[in-house]
């Protein structure tokens, strides 16, 4: 035990003298929340938008002045003709224009009927459908206030309940993706060329040849990334919680347990890399092409994989983070217990246990 | 040295497939006794050192090292003989005092032992300045030192080197050699291969490997004399020329 102590005490001599490495290991993940916290997001703020209102009477000018009132849009111009349309939009930075035609209050008033044109810069077409549908929230908004008491013979309305994200923060959905990518990056990659590493200076034929046992050599060399990334995981939930308000809904012990298996598994995916590659770049590239890309297209964190092809959905399933993604986000944010997610726990314990089996056969099998 | 004899070999194979990399070696080395281990690039001799380190089993044959057998009891083999590898074994990353004391504790030395034989070494090697310094900044001679005075700090009774003087200059291999001869005088076995023919004639006894064959095995003096040759490069010249195998 006692040589086991002295070996960890050395890996983090190992740990703490790479200074680049160090600030790799803790800033990634700072950086990355914050990154996709407020860099990344696909939700709207702000957008540029133009009005051309050709009729400018009461009812447009209150309309107008609560979409420019609104978080999501920006007034930048007030159009004075059609012409202006396609100028404004070449310009580059208007978003959408909206239209108001001539005599707008009268049709609405008279006939009860009046179209307002919503253009939209369509290039990008996420963008463009959210503006679109901010919009015509607005104006339905205004449309029911203005019917007030008197009710259409036959109205179908919709009421939608945003569960569990009410606001839809893209941070809900990104938290629990940084948190998989982020401990597949530092467990897998780091583990497997903390070892490929003792390999390639020579310094692995000496522990082996030494008394040490070579389990012990490989648990000395996973215990500091697995207290590294414990730490990283509160460092996420810390900045996720306070920075970017998102709350841990369920139980923060299940969390953390969840959390610790999934280091686990990582862990035993990187001491399986460095079994079967001789040099640091190799496990580099292994770690990054075989596992940070995977972690990214089929976590579901990107892209949802009920989209995908049905061969790309079958081999979603043997990723280990789209598992720990759908816990994240179950006891997270949706606040759901064991019973919930039992089934992905037991999955991931069933992988663990199988790369943890085989890579350590292959550690025990001398060198020759 | 004594009649003791700490490493036996008798018939010693290894075969990966078809390709036999050592072929039915056979050889004795007595306590405190340097043995020079021979041979071209290619002739087998890292197989058979492995096997006598415990981290490869033979095919077949026989082997005891310190008194244990080589397919059993290669823990306890391990637990008596030092190594130093022919790339550098120390780490660089760490300073000179923590190889030590990381060495020193995987092989369950006491952290009183540790210090007195740490103080001891870096006094051997008039180190004491640079104790606390990182072993990357040090020279390579220096380096080589260190890693021969690491690989026998736990005092095993037999140390292993594998081309320890690669890339040294001459002045350090002498005093790596004189290192050596201390630590046989000493007691401890030293089981050396190389590639420097003159440092063969240092050797009490050398073995000379072809194509997994100990083809040649006597004292300097006398494997000259046997092959009338006025210096061990000639005698490995001679027998290494028959070499079928390429690299």
């Amino acid at each position: 035990m006692k040589q086991f102590f002295i070996f960890v005490k050395k890996e983090f001599f190992h740990i703490w003298r790479d200074r680049r490495t160090l600030l790799i290991l803790f800033g990634m993940p700072i950086v990355q929340v914050m990154i996709f916290g407020f860099a990344l997001t696909n939700e709207v703020k702000n957008s540029k938008i133009g009005i051309l209102d050709l009729s400018k009477d009461e009812a447009t000018a209150t309309l107008s002045q609560r979409i420019s009132a609104s978080q999501y849009f920006d007034l930048v111009e007030n159009l004075k003709s059609s012409s202006d349309i396609d100028a404004s939009f070449r310009k580059g930075d208007t978003k959408m224009v909206i239209v108001f035609p001539e005599h707008f209050r009268e049709s609405l008033l008279h006939s009860n009927s009046v179209q307002i044109q919503l253009i939209a810069d369509a290039s990008d077409p996420n963008t463009a459908t959210t503006l679109i549908n901010y919009a015509s929230a607005i104006i339905n908004d205004y449309q029911d206030e203005l019917m007030g008491e008197t009710k259409l013979p036959y109205t179908i309305t919709t009421q939608t309940r945003m569960l569990y994200n009410p606001q839809q923060k893209g941070a809900y959905n990104f938290v629990p993706g940084v948190m998989a990518m982020i401990l597949m990056l530092v467990c897998t990659m780091m583990t497997s060329i903390a070892i490929v590493k003792e390999k390639e200076t020579g310094t692995m034929e000496v522990l082996l040849v030494s008394p040490l046992k070579p389990i012990m050599v490989i648990l000395a060399k996973a215990v500091p990334y697995l207290l590294l990334s414990i730490i990283n995981i509160i460092s996420i939930l810390l900045l996720s919680v306070y920075v970017l308000d998102v709350p841990i809904a369920g139980s923060l012990a299940l969390l953390m347990f969840t959390s610790i298996l999934f280091i686990i598994t990582s862990l035993s995916l990187g001491l399986l890399i460095s079994s079967f590659t001789a040099s640091q770049q190799t496990a580099m590239l292994i770690s990054l092409m075989g596992l940070f890309m995977p972690t990214l297209l089929f976590s579901g964190f990107m892209f949802p994989i009920e989209n995908m092809p049905l061969p790309l959905q079958v081999i979603s399933n043997i990723v280990p983070a789209k598992w720990y993604y759908y816990i994240v986000k179950s006891v997270m944010i949706k606040g759901l217990g064991i019973e919930a997610i039992w089934h992905e726990v037991l999955i991931l314990t069933g992988m663990t246990v199988f790369l943890l089996t085989v890579s350590i056969k292959k550690y025990n099998v001398r060198l020759a | 040295m004594t009649d003791e004899k700490v490493i036996t070999a008798k018939a010693l194979t290894k075969k990966f497939g078809d390709f036999i990399a050592v072929s039915s070696i056979s050889f004795e080395v007595s306590k405190g006794e340097i043995f020079g281990f021979l041979g071209a690039n290619g002739a087998g001799k890292t197989t058979a050192m492995r096997m006598l380190c415990g981290l490869s089993l033979p095919t077949s044959g026989e082997a005891t090292v310190a008194g244990f057998d080589v397919y059993k009891e290669s823990e306890k083999i391990k637990k008596n003989i030092g190594y130093m590898s022919q790339k550098f074994s120390l780490y660089e990353d760490l300073t000179v005092k923590e190889n030590m004391r990381f060495y020193g504790g995987i092989y369950g030395l006491t952290d009183k032992r540790i210090k007195e034989k740490s103080q001891q070494v870096l006094a051997d090697l008039h180190m004491e300045a640079e104790q606390n310094k990182l072993v990357k900044s040090l020279p390579l001679g220096w380096k080589q030192k260190l890693a021969f005075s690491v690989a026998i700090f736990h005092e095993p009774a037999i140390v292993f080197l594998d081309e320890p003087t690669g890339g040294v200059d001459p002045v350090t291999r002498r005093e790596f050699w004189e290192m050596i001869y201390q630590a046989a005088q000493n007691g401890t076995t030293v089981f050396v291969t190389t590639h420097y023919m003159d440092e063969a004639e240092y050797c009490n006894r050398v073995s000379i490997m072809v194509d997994g064959r100990i083809e040649a095995l006597d004292t300097p003096t006398n494997l000259k004399k046997q092959f009338d040759a006025a210096s061990m490069d000639e005698v490995f010249l001679q027998l290494a020329r028959k070499a079928v195998r390429q690299e």
